[in-house]
């Protein structure tokens, strides 16, 4: 009988070889380096904007004029993204209400409807979608989705103007909230799609078969065991759709007319975002105004990075609980 | 006593597609589209959209008023089976007008030396049989390839120690990479604005490049990680009891193993950055002649196109567009080739 001191597991020491040494080290520094980065974006901005933070505080973020005043002084320039972050919030929330039906029904009808060849034409598709640069959404937004939508849009105004956020006094439609969102919900409905093609593919196959024991339709299944099955997944997707809805510049500079004023109504031609505004003043910035830019950009980096890590881990949580 | 006869039973097979079912969405299909011109001839929808918008409403009516017959089961299922068919079809239907649109507008820009010179001596404005894209399409080459150069090593570094070093932060690695992924490409090109481009070079397109290793980065570390999980441990196993060092492993098992998953990686992260505008309009600018000189401003595709639409001109634009059909079929032959090489890498069956 052996005594309780010989079952413990045997000290194990590594000794690596130079060779693994050196390796491990560089390979950890490179790996670590995406980390540098990430410090460093958020501390640059941070160095170069504090000062307007300083100078108008949390008037930056809800003010809504943006004038730089007498270049020559700084005191005289008011500057405030309100507008701006409002027409960030309005265009990407558009964008995900229209998006997100069209992201599930495309993903159902891949996973659960499509025939087979149909599943690889469509999903190579819309990955392709997924990869199609946003200046040639924007081009194409405004060549041929612009009149479109300024046509529509006054169908839909003369009907039903008795809404607050429909009814455009001005009657100029066009380059609206509206256009832009709609643009963004194209751009963004490859990336909700493929999130929720992978949950609803996950789905358990006995729980669906055993839906389909018990005599219930394919939608019976789908309603009961897909849908619910994949929710957290589809919330994830659709945050990581709207991080980027809310960090597209060119495609928003090119379909949203840049007005300095919070405006909710979204068929009028007047808005802007903050990612199409440090496009826009950055040319011609003083320095004054650049700082202005580095603190607007640092409030873009910090809202999509919460979008995004808050999208990471519900991903991650639904993969885990498939 | 009626004696038991064995009848022989064909096994029903519910879930394969009959005849019947077949005939019937055909039925459906042709109904809705009857409906649909009816309804375009009589009301003031037109065109294109028109019959699309009347065929989405029509098709899934005419499931539910066909199946109503069999019970709100069976209806609801048809109802939702036509509903999610249409709606799906109609996600792709902006795609196909973007290829059209594209097309049509962009092969009006090209001429026989579109694609071999460059603005240098042509004004936006001139006619459409002087000038070209060759100083858009090598800027943008010249960047991806700096970039590429620098961001795949790193990307495969940080899969590297996340999936065969396991090391103590490998889990903070890989979640800010992920979330790294969705820093704006403004952000990303506004920092190495107030970074390199202020107190270093300008701009240039050694700013640009780093811009795009920033956008780069996420993506293919993203996707060594995956494919470097899809090496079997016996692989490792074996090396390691041959006596092979970690680092020869790796070198000499491991990485040849997915050498073609690493290249669709490096596929995938220039895809991404390819078309990016934001971040160049802050770092590389916009330069008229082919130009490899890494220190001064540099011209690309997407910056090109923005410009030129920039102008206003008509023939401006008309080159916004040519420049736009070089830059989609250039982001197409990056796509296709990155699925063949992954379709390679699965039929190995790693």
């Amino acid at each position: 009988m052996s005594t309780a001191e010989s079952l413990e597991p045997r000290h194990i020491t590594v000794r690596r070889p130079v060779v693994d040494r050196v390796f491990r080290t560089v390979i950890s520094s490179g790996a670590l380096l995406s980390l540098v980065v990430l410090a460093l974006i958020a501390g640059f901005l941070l160095y170069r904007g504090l000062e307007i933070f300083r100078d108008f505080g949390f008037g930056f973020i809800t003010g809504e004029k943006w004038d730089i005043g007498n270049p020559e002084d700084t005191s005289t320039a008011v500057l405030g993204i309100g507008a701006m972050l409002v027409g960030s919030v309005l265009t990407a929330f558009i964008a995900v209400v229209i998006a997100l039906p069209f992201a599930m029904a495309a993903a159902l009808f891949i996973e659960y409807y499509s025939p087979r060849r149909l599943r690889t034409v469509l999903t190579s598709v819309l990955d392709f979608a997924a990869a199609i640069p946003s200046v040639i959404y924007g081009i194409w937004g405004y060549a041929v989705l612009l009149p479109l939508v300024e046509s529509w849009s006054k169908g839909i105004e003369r009907n039903l103007d008795f809404i607050p956020f429909i009814d455009v006094p001005s009657e100029i439609f066009g380059r609206s909230p509206f256009l832009a969102g709609l643009l963004l919900s194209l751009m963004i409905l490859p990336i909700i799609t493929s999130v929720a093609r992978e949950v609803y593919g996950q789905a358990p196959r006995d729980l669906v078969d055993a839906s389909y024991a018990l005599g219930s339709t394919k939608w019976g299944a789908i309603r009961n065991v897909v849908l619910p099955f994949g929710r957290s997944g589809l919330v994830g997707g659709t945050m990581l759709g709207l991080g980027r809805a809310l960090g597209e510049t060119v495609a928003v500079y090119l379909t949203l007319n840049l007005v300095f004023d919070v405006n909710f109504r979204i068929l009028a031609s007047a808005g802007g975002n903050v990612a199409s505004l440090i496009a826009t003043k950055f040319g011609e910035a003083t320095p004054y105004e650049l700082k202005g830019l580095m603190a607007a950009g640092l409030v873009l980096f910090a809202v999509t990075l919460a979008v995004n890590l808050l999208a990471t881990v519900v991903v991650n949580r639904s993969r885990r609980v498939a | 006593m009626t004696a038991v006869v064995a009848v022989p039973v064909a096994p029903t097979r519910p879930w394969q597609r009959r005849r019947a079912a077949l005939a019937r969405n055909g039925a459906l299909v042709a109904g809705a589209a009857v409906m649909s011109w009816l309804v375009n001839a009589r009301t003031d929808l037109s065109g294109f959209l028109g019959h699309w918008l009347a065929f989405s409403l029509a098709m899934p009516v005419l499931a539910l008023l066909s199946s109503v017959r069999s019970g709100r089961n069976v209806a609801t299922d048809s109802f939702s089976a036509a509903l999610v068919t249409v709606a799906s079809l109609a996600a792709a239907v902006p795609l196909f007008s973007i290829a059209r649109t594209v097309w049509q507008n962009g092969s009006k820009a090209f001429y026989s030396s579109y694609l071999t010179t460059d603005m240098r001596i042509t004004s936006s404005s001139d006619p459409l049989n002087m000038g070209g894209v060759l100083h858009a399409v090598s800027g943008t080459l010249v960047m991806v390839a700096l970039a590429t150069i620098i961001s795949v090593p790193l990307g495969v570094m940080s899969a590297l120690y996340i999936v065969e070093m396991k090391g103590r932060f490998a889990g903070v690695v890989r979640f800010l990479t992920q979330a790294m992924s969705g820093v704006p490409s403004i952000v990303a090109g506004l920092f190495v604005y107030a970074t390199v481009v202020i107190f270093f070079t300008g701009f240039s397109a050694w700013a640009g490049a780093l811009a795009y290793v920033i956008l780069m980065l996420p993506t293919v570390s993203r996707t060594s990680e995956e494919v470097l999980r899809l090496v079997p441990d016996e692989l490792r196993a074996a090396s390691y009891a041959l006596g092979a060092s970690q680092a020869r492993t790796t070198f000499r098992v491991v990485l040849p193993t997915i050498a073609s998953g690493l290249l669709t990686a490096a596929i995938l992260g220039i895809a991404r950055v390819a078309g990016e505008t934001a971040p160049l309009i802050l770092t590389a600018s916009y330069f008229v002649a082919t130009s490899t000189n890494l220190n001064e401003p540099m011209a690309s595709l997407p910056i090109y196109i923005f410009s030129n639409l920039g102008l206003g001109d008509s023939n401006a634009i008309t080159r916004a567009w040519g420049g736009s059909l070089v830059l989609l079929v250039l982001v197409l032959v990056l796509f296709v080739s990155a699925r063949v090489l992954s379709a390679r890498l699965r039929r190995k069956r790693l």
